[in-house]
């Protein structure tokens, strides 16, 4: 095969024909078109003329480039050109598959499994053997070189991991490398690594490498932060490029529950930028909603930014019960509170009723004593509901009875009277250092500043209930915090100010660090090792590496060191995989792309070559390139007939006029309509032969005997109706006038089952041959002959020529020849039971009931009937007045035979024998 | 042998063509010098069907010129003479050659089918005014009588086998007129002689040239290989387009030395084309017929 850049030829000897061309060039100018011969007398006049212009002997240099050029693509056709043609030469040894395997490999997946069967399918046509590694999952043992076959099947199990390789296991799998050298194929997700080059290395070390990238480029979005009121969110790319525009959609559940999308924003990467961002303001109510964001269109967890309390902000409501004192800012129960938590949480302040019902997640009640019993009964309900209630104790709580003597349910824990004060002018002790925080607190593994001092607390009650409800105390034990649940919620109290009147702790970062813990506010950023640490996360639900998020289902909690170690470098592993964490009321996102996650591309040696991932699939293009020529040439007749004049001729005109006749002709169906018409009044109707001189015949004939019927009888039959027993519906028809043809063609099987569903109806058909029985030789006709063909698969019953006392009859006239055209020969009809007996006295036997499905002649009624539109015969019949007298006894067959269709054998009733007795008598 | 059906067809309609028009009487200065007897009377005995005298036999009559009756009445034998009349012969010649047999498109007649309807037509009319019609042929004679036209309509509906056709004049009596009808395409050399010929016997006529549309347009174009319709001739250029000028301006010398020819020998010439209404020639023709020179 010879190769040529994309294209390679399987006969490439043929190619030589193209030498031949300019040859053929020679030979084209030199033979002029082919002349039109034309007889003209004029050519008298023309002899001895001369051509002016030489020139015009030659075919136009284009029409010689059109032909040149269907000759070279006939030669290159010949020639089997293969598009991307697959190098036969094929190296041996064994193969390894390398993909990476992580989440910027799945947005192209399939592709790369696309690549790696047919990588297998080589290596199995040249039996090497191949073990296939994928980087995030590798193998535990020495590399699995097999058969390629065994390795076609699983291709379709592999599957990318929702984080990077692990460069510990990378580094195990080179040391792990065979001894022999085998060849490497790395279909890499294209992202800068640095755990590639030692295995790279590695893998040199034992034989050729080839790289296989996607072009395409791999888009990632960085965790969104709140900022300024807004989400800030951020597309990544790896290398800067043109400018590009990109979709980030927001998606969450809707008040139903029901999981949409919720905003979309769009994102434009400036040229040369690596880094798109955009900020998204959105309501608290539906911002709090958001669950995820997604780069609209790729399916790669890269792509896929999970929120956590990050971006939800609670509501808390801030009251304060002593508003009306007017005195310093910084004296206000409630400024810490409010500059703690302004930038995390949505603020409400007002009156205890109203607040409610701006349904808060948190209430901050900062030293109040007393609620009415309405208030108490409501904010009980909430709370158990799964509010939170944190209070801070104070001077007017100290002062009041609340929780003294019995449990209040607003109130964690019981209070002594009075409270105490360390360390003050008036006291001996020191003021109280917090003791750490116990396992189990939920601010367990903060750590303690050590400026914070407690000056005055309010005391507990110690009663036996205490201790698991103390959450943090100070250094003597005494509770600082205490917290109790009630229902879903719970309550929490601070046993000193929300002020720095009592304790230093509101001054401190260890109030807002708790405030978090206890969830009253949301943490702005990542969080950070020690707002993790000493905590257990559950995984509640999981990213894969396609960005669909699932329940995490029965996985091992994460220490919060471990998870709060992956927050930070952006990497999630296979031991704390991409997902939400909860732990308590708090949820963490670990997303694949961290907050400071940089794409860069994967940078590859000079000498690796790097192919693109497109499945350079054969494709044999001879026909595409011999249908080329054939265009060409077919446009070369056009042109030639052109240029000799003979395009625009009567006959072209004529030719174009047919060929568009031809496309435009659409045969045009029968509708509804026609159903209509056969079914709104009672037609006579014929079937159509195929024949158009027997089809008009019979068409008058019906005319004619519908207009006999409408002047002589009560039946007043539409128009006649032409029937395609092919297409059309014959159950409209009680009656069918079948001329046969000895040339008609069979009818389908389908027109079988309609027409012995017509017979078995009680329809009639009356068979016609037309030829008057009349063959050379005694025999069948030929038309009989037919009759018999069409008429074998019919449900046809046993039949006897019209007997004289047949309803035919008399169901109209008294008849008892049944001439058409031609008079003679028999008409069959059903026959009757052969156990029919005449009564006594009786001219006419007992006959079966029914009419006849069939009957059969030759008699050529139609013509015998058929009128011209003036009302004259159309056909002449017989000679003279006998002829006359032949053609009236044809249209009283026609009449007595619609008769019998109509009223079956009423006639043969016995009812009428007294009169038609009388009749015959005559 | 003569196509009954095709002679039966052309003759019924060159009767139709010929009812619209008033019998033609052929010129009467011509009558003094023929001595062919027609409707238009000399006052002189002569051949002829009216009674003009009696005179008394001479020896040199012949006994069957005797008129029996008269001579009973009286004891010299007496001849019946009947008036001289004056007939006109007309002579038809139409080309009957394969070029006649042309049609540029099958929507227009032949050239020869136009003319042999325009000469039948003619002749119809002729014989409508007791002219006496024959053809150039010796075969069928100058004859008057509605079986004339059986006869002629037969002999015209022949084809001959020539590419071209050229005209005869040896059997044209002297003082005789002349109708010869073709395309004039082939040599001019016959029809010239033929004119002298006719000049020299006095015999005076029209010549009309019938052509289609396409052999005055010359509407071809490309490589063509121009074929006689007999195939005789054949003529190949490669750009058909550019003889048409040529063509033309030979064509137009044709006419012209057409002309000339027909001055010289005092006749008519005409144009007519397949495409123009045959009415409007046989009008012209009939004037032209007429006409004294």
């Amino acid at each position: 095969m010879l190769v040529l850049g994309p294209v390679g030829f399987t006969a490439p000897a043929l190619l030589l024909g193209l030498a031949v061309l300019p040859v053929l060039w020679f030979l084209l100018r030199a033979v002029p078109p082919a002349p039109v011969r034309r007889r003209f007398p004029g050519v008298a006049l023309l002899l001895g003329l001369k051509d002016e212009t030489a020139e015009a002997d030659r075919t136009p240099w284009w029409l010689l480039l059109l032909r040149m050029a269907a000759a070279a693509l006939l030669i290159l056709g010949f020639a089997g050109p293969v598009l991307n043609p697959e190098p036969r030469a094929a190296a041996g040894g064994p193969l390894l598959v390398i993909a990476d395997g992580t989440w910027a490999d799945a947005a192209d997946w399939p592709r790369r499994q696309e690549r790696i069967t047919a990588l297998l399918d080589e290596a199995g046509r040249n039996g090497r053997p191949v073990a296939v590694v994928v980087l995030t999952d590798p193998p535990a043992g020495p590399l699995p070189f097999q058969a390629a076959g065994s390795w076609a099947e699983r291709v379709a199990g592999l599957e990318p991991r929702p984080f990077a390789p692990d460069p510990d296991a990378l580094a195990a799998l080179s040391a792990r490398l065979p001894e022999t050298g085998f060849e490497t194929v790395w279909l890499s997700d294209g992202l800068a690594r640095d755990s590639r080059a030692p295995l790279l290395a590695a893998l040199e070390a034992h034989g050729p490498v080839r790289v296989v990238e996607s072009p395409r480029p791999v888009l990632a979005l960085a965790p969104a932060a709140f900022r300024e009121g807004a989400i800030a969110l951020a597309v990544l790319r790896p290398a800067a490029g043109p400018e590009a525009g990109v979709t980030v959609s927001a998606h969450g559940l809707d008040p139903a529950g029901i999981a949409r999308e919720l905003a979309r924003l769009g994102l434009v990467f400036a040229a040369g930028a690596t880094t798109a961002e955009a900020a998204l303001a959105l309501p608290p109510e539906l911002r709090n909603r958001i669950l995820s964001f997604q780069i609209a269109g790729i399916r790669s967890a890269g792509a896929v930014s999970l929120t956590d309390d990050a971006l939800r902000r609670r509501k808390v409501a801030l009251i304060a019960g002593r508003e009306d004192r007017e005195g310093l800012d910084l004296l206000s129960p409630l400024h810490y509170l409010r500059n703690a938590l302004a930038p995390v949480a949505e603020l409400i302040d007002g009156p205890l009723e109203d607040v409610l019902h701006a349904a808060p997640d948190v209430i901050v009640l900062a030293d109040v004593a007393r609620l009415t019993e309405a208030e108490a009964a409501t904010m009980l309900a909430w709370v158990e509901r799964g509010g939170l209630l944190v209070r801070f104790a104070g001077p007017r709580l100290a002062a009041s009875d609340v929780a003294r003597t019995a449990e209040n349910p607003l109130m964690p824990v019981r209070l002594r009277e009075g409270g105490r004060t360390l360390g003050g002018a008036m006291s001996w002790g020191e003021p109280k250092r917090l003791r750490p925080f116990p396992d189990g607190s939920p601010f367990a593994g903060l750590p303690i500043p050590e400026d914070v001092q407690v000056a005055a607390q309010v005391l507990a009650q110690p009663d036996p209930s205490l201790a698991e409800r103390t959450i943090a105390s100070l250094a003597d034990g005494t509770p600082l915090v205490t917290r109790r649940l009630a229902g879903q919620g719970q309550v929490v109290l601070f046993h000193v100010t929300a002020n720095a009147e009592w304790s230093t702790l509101p001054l401190s970062g260890l109030f807002v660090q708790m405030l978090e813990r206890l969830a009253v506010s949301t943490r702005p950023a990542a969080p950070a090792a020690e707002d993790l640490e000493g905590t257990v996360w559950v995984a509640e639900k999981r990213l894969d590496a396609f960005g669909r998020v699932g329940e995490a289902g029965q996985i091992a909690g994460v220490a919060g060191s471990a998870l709060a170690g992956a927050i930070a470098a952006g990497a999630p592993s296979a031991a704390v995989p991409p997902g939400v964490y909860a732990a308590g009321d708090r949820r963490v996102a670990l997303n694949v792309i961290g907050y400071g996650t940089v794409l860069a591309p994967a940078v590859w040696p000079a000498w690796i070559p790097v192919e693109g991932l497109a499945p350079a699939a054969e494709r044999p293009l001879k026909g595409e390139v011999l249908a080329g020529a054939l265009a060409l040439l077919l446009l070369d007749i056009l042109v030639a007939l052109w240029i000799s004049g003979r395009l625009g001729g009567p006959r072209a005109t004529s030719a174009a006029v047919a060929l568009a006749a031809l496309l435009v002709a659409t045969e045009a169906r029968a509708d509804d309509s026609a159903a209509i018409r056969a079914t709104g009044q009672f037609a006579l109707a014929h079937v159509l032969s195929g024949d158009p001189e027997v089809d008009r015949m019979a068409a008058a004939g019906l005319a004619g005997l519908t207009r006999r019927l409408f002047e002589r009888t009560s039946v007043e039959p539409a128009e006649p109706i032409a029937v395609d027993i092919e297409t059309d519906e014959l159950a409209f028809f009680p009656f069918l006038y079948w001329p046969v043809t000895a040339d008609q063609p069979l009818p389908s099987d389908a027109a079988y089952a309609r027409l012995n569903h017509f017979l078995r109806t009680g329809g009639l058909i009356l068979f016609d041959t037309r030829d008057a029985d009349i063959a050379p030789s005694g025999g069948t006709t030929a038309a009989g002959r037919r009759l018999r063909e069409i008429a074998r698969p019919l449900d046809v019953p046993a039949l006897e020529p019209v007997p004289t006392d047949h309803v035919l009859t008399r169901t109209f006239y008294l008849i008892q020849e049944f001439p058409g055209r031609f008079a003679g020969r028999e008409v069959w009809v059903e026959a009757a039971a052969p156990d029919a007996e005449r009564a006594e006295g009786m001219p006419f036997r007992n006959l079966n009931d029914g009419v006849t499905p069939v009957v059969i002649g030759g008699n050529d009624w139609a013509a015998a009937w058929a009128l011209d539109p003036r009302g004259g015969p159309m056909v002449p019949v017989g000679r003279g007045l006998g002829g006359e007298r032949q053609r009236e006894l044809a249209v009283r067959f026609g009449v007595n035979l619609v008769m019998h269709v109509l009223t079956g054998n009423y006639k043969s009733d016995q009812v009428h024998v007294p009169a038609l007795l009388e009749r015959l008598g005559q | 042998m003569t196509d009954l059906p095709a002679a039966g067809s052309l003759r019924a309609g060159a009767e139709a063509l010929a009812a619209a028009l008033p019998p033609l009487l052929a010129d009467a200065r011509h009558l003094a010098q023929t001595v062919v007897l027609g409707e238009h009377g000399r006052r002189r005995a002569g051949l002829g069907d009216a009674f003009w005298q009696y005179r008394p036999a001479t020896p040199s009559d012949e006994a069957r010129t005797i008129d029996w009756r008269r001579s009973a009445r009286s004891d010299t034998p007496f001849v019946r003479e009947k008036e001289w009349q004056a007939a006109q012969s007309v002579v038809l010649w139409v080309d009957d050659a394969r070029a006649m047999a042309f049609a540029s498109t099958p929507r227009l007649p032949t050239k020869a089918a136009r003319a042999r309807l325009l000469a039948m037509a003619l002749a119809v009319l002729l014989i409508r005014g007791g002219e006496r019609v024959g053809l150039a042929d010796p075969d069928l004679p100058p004859r008057r009588g509605a079986g004339q036209l059986f006869r002629l309509a037969g002999r015209l509906a022949e084809d001959g086998a020539a590419d071209y056709g050229a005209p005869s004049v040896a059997a044209v009596p002297g003082q005789a007129r002349a109708l010869f009808v073709s395309d004039f395409l082939g040599d001019l050399a016959p029809v010239e002689a033929a004119l002298a010929t006719a000049a020299d016997r006095g015999v005076r006529g029209t010549l009309l040239q019938v052509l289609d549309p396409a052999e005055e347009a010359f509407p071809f174009e490309g490589r063509t290989i121009f074929e006689s319709m007999g195939g005789a001739l054949r003529f190949e250029t490669l750009k058909a387009g550019d003889l048409r000028g040529r063509y033309r301006e030979r064509l137009a010398g044709r006419k012209a030395r057409l002309a000339g020819l027909a001055r010289q020998a005092g006749w008519h010439l005409g144009l007519h084309h397949t495409d123009a209404p045959a009415q409007a020639a046989l009008l012209w023709l009939h004037r032209a017929m007429e006409r004294v020179h």
